[in-house]
């Protein structure tokens, strides 16, 4: 007997409320579709109305966990179509940044999936980690979220010397913190039973989805824009791509753990040469937009992101076009949920980690055959009382 | 004081809505729940359900497909509840304001009680907007 499950259009899990349709037989997913434009803001049209300093502001305000992604991806494709040079330490500048973001949007990933399979210990514990990066955000931007660091042709704001002892000590802090949080996520035979094996996503369909980042390279496709098309200063310092072949969450939570630590050393490299290099050099100013076009690309937590822009020499681009990367990995639900339980499905959406946007929502779900009712909070406590399950088989 | 609005301030539970926002927002709120806030020591709960409510935290520049469901939310809360407008989004339409998809802020939508601006409004600003608000019942 099939029933049909609507979760969303608001749900917890979705950057943008989104709307979901499941088809279960039993417990299995058979099918599966999506709807995207709940949260449809009207962006790229907006963006025609502003000077391309003020675009900047405004793309930051796409996403507000991947605020420094939009604006880089959008300030290369400026300098792209004016042909800009920036200064070295304002390329450092956004590589900290950038990594700083990354940081702190991975152990937010990890917190939700926590509390998902139901252990709010990891949720809390996570958090807590992730605290002192905003802290630190805080002080050399001088807001938690929502930098403004970026200015088409270098940053707004230097990172002064007085503030770099601060940057290594909140990463001489999360290092060992992310260590121990590796440990207990692989080591657990909870976690093990949980995550592996869930949610599959083959190397093929990954391709053939185009997902993108850690959702590509869990799935053994070894795709990342800071080597493949270096920006910033990923080509300057020293660091390696994670690459799992499982596919499955527990790849995806291996992938995001270990490029926790890759980010560590990107920032601290970052730091030792803004310690060498002169303060204040950080803009070079770009008199005027030539006609013509531009595109930039960067790696946000979650993917690859694409910004266009198409100039007429005005002062306002003529139009602005954004690829954020959950658009590419959010058709891949249809292969990776199809064939699962229903008990998974709360998992394996989190698990391409689509911007956690809107807390706990409200969908009520009729079946008219056997008259139950699911919605997001049923998903998620099945989801943990399978884990709960697992957890008494194993004996802990 | 009536007796509803003393029970209120006791433990206000908190349904959040997110009507258009950029995340960050959304984030901050959840952030009051974590160890370093922990808001829940106060008895402020994040629920599942309107119904449970006291409180509707609007975060978001209210866009044309969520209007609708903002009235019809607002019409399910037992009243009296308070209404709070996270964000600049939410007080004044923010960034977006000019676009053609958000009729928004929430006041054109819903009564707001208070306005709770910043973007993102810090955590500390958050629940001192809470605060004032229980203080207005
Ligand atoms: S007020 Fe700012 S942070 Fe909040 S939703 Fe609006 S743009 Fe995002």
């Amino acid at each position: 007997m099939r029933t049909t499950i609507p979760i969303g259009p608001y749900h917890p899990l979705l950057e943008e409320p989104e709307f979901f349709k499941l088809v279960v037989e039993g417990e299995t997913v058979v099918d599966m579709d999506v709807r995207i434009g709940w949260n449809h803001r009207g962006i790229e049209k907006i963006a025609e109305g502003k000077t391309y300093d003020q675009v900047i502001f405004l793309v930051e305000r796409i996403c507000g966990i991947c605020s420094t992604s939009h604006p880089i991806a959008n300030v290369l494709a400026q300098e792209d179509l004016a042909g800009a040079e920036v200064p070295e330490r304002a390329q450092y500048i956004r590589s900290i940044v950038a990594e700083l973001e990354r940081l702190h949007s991975h152990l937010l990933w990890l917190g939700l999936a926590g509390h998902f399979i139901g252990y709010n210990t990891i949720f809390m514990w996570v958090w807590k980690y992730r605290e002192p990066i905003l802290d630190l955000f805080e002080l050399i931007t001088g807001n938690r979220n929502d930098y403004a660091m970026l200015r088409p042709g270098g940053v707004h704001r230097d990172i002064y010397k007085r503030d770099l002892p601060a940057i290594r000590k909140v990463m001489d802090e999360l290092e060992p913190a992310n260590e121990m949080l590796t440990k207990a996520i692989l080591d657990d035979p909870v976690m093990g039973a949980r995550l592996k094996g869930v949610g599959v996503l083959s190397k093929e369909d990954a391709i053939r989805y185009c997902v993108l980042g850690p959702t590509a390279r869990a799935s053994g496709v070894d795709i990342d824009v800071r080597r493949d098309e270096p920006y910033a200063a990923y080509d300057k310092v020293e660091w390696k791509v994670i690459v799992q072949e499982g596919g499955d969450v527990l790849a995806k939570a291996v992938v995001r753990l270990l490029e926790n630590f890759e980010s560590i050393k990107i920032i601290r490299q970052c730091v030792d040469r803004l310690e060498e290099l002169p303060e204040g050099d950080i803009w070079s100013p770009i008199p005027q937009m030539p006609v013509g076009e531009g595109i930039g690309h960067e790696e946000a937590p979650r993917g690859e992101c694409l910004h266009y822009i198409r100039s007429d020499g005005g002062n306002y681009p003529l139009r602005v076009k954004v690829r954020a990367p959950t658009y590419n990995n959010l058709p891949s639900f249809e292969a990776s949920c199809i064939g699962e339980t229903i008990s998974d499905v709360a998992l394996i959406t989190a698990g391409i980690d689509p911007c956690y946007c809107c807390t706990e929502r409200m969908a009520a779900v009729y079946d008219s055959s056997d008259k139950r009712l699911y919605d997001w909070q049923d998903l998620v406590r099945l989801s943990q009382e399978k884990t709960e399950k697992i957890r008494k088989e194993l004996g802990r | 004081m009536g007796l509803k609005s003393w029970s209120l301030k006791r433990s206000p539970w908190i349904f959040h809505v997110c009507t258009g926002s950029c995340n960050n927002c959304d984030i901050e709120l959840l952030d009051c729940l974590t160890p370093k806030f922990d808001v829940e020591r106060f008895g402020i709960l994040l629920v599942g359900s309107i119904r449970h409510a006291d409180a509707l935290i609007v975060t978001g520049a209210v866009t044309r497909q969520a209007a609708p469901k903002l009235k019809y939310l607002w019409e399910q809360m037992p009243k009296p509840g308070l209404v709070i407008a996270l964000g600049a989004c939410g007080c004044s339409g923010g960034i977006f304001r000019d676009s053609y998809n958000i009729i928004g802020p929430v006041d054109r939508i819903i009564p707001v009680d208070v306005y709770v601006p910043g973007c993102p409004p810090k955590p500390e600003a958050i629940i001192s907007g809470i605060v004032k608000g229980l203080a207005k019942l």
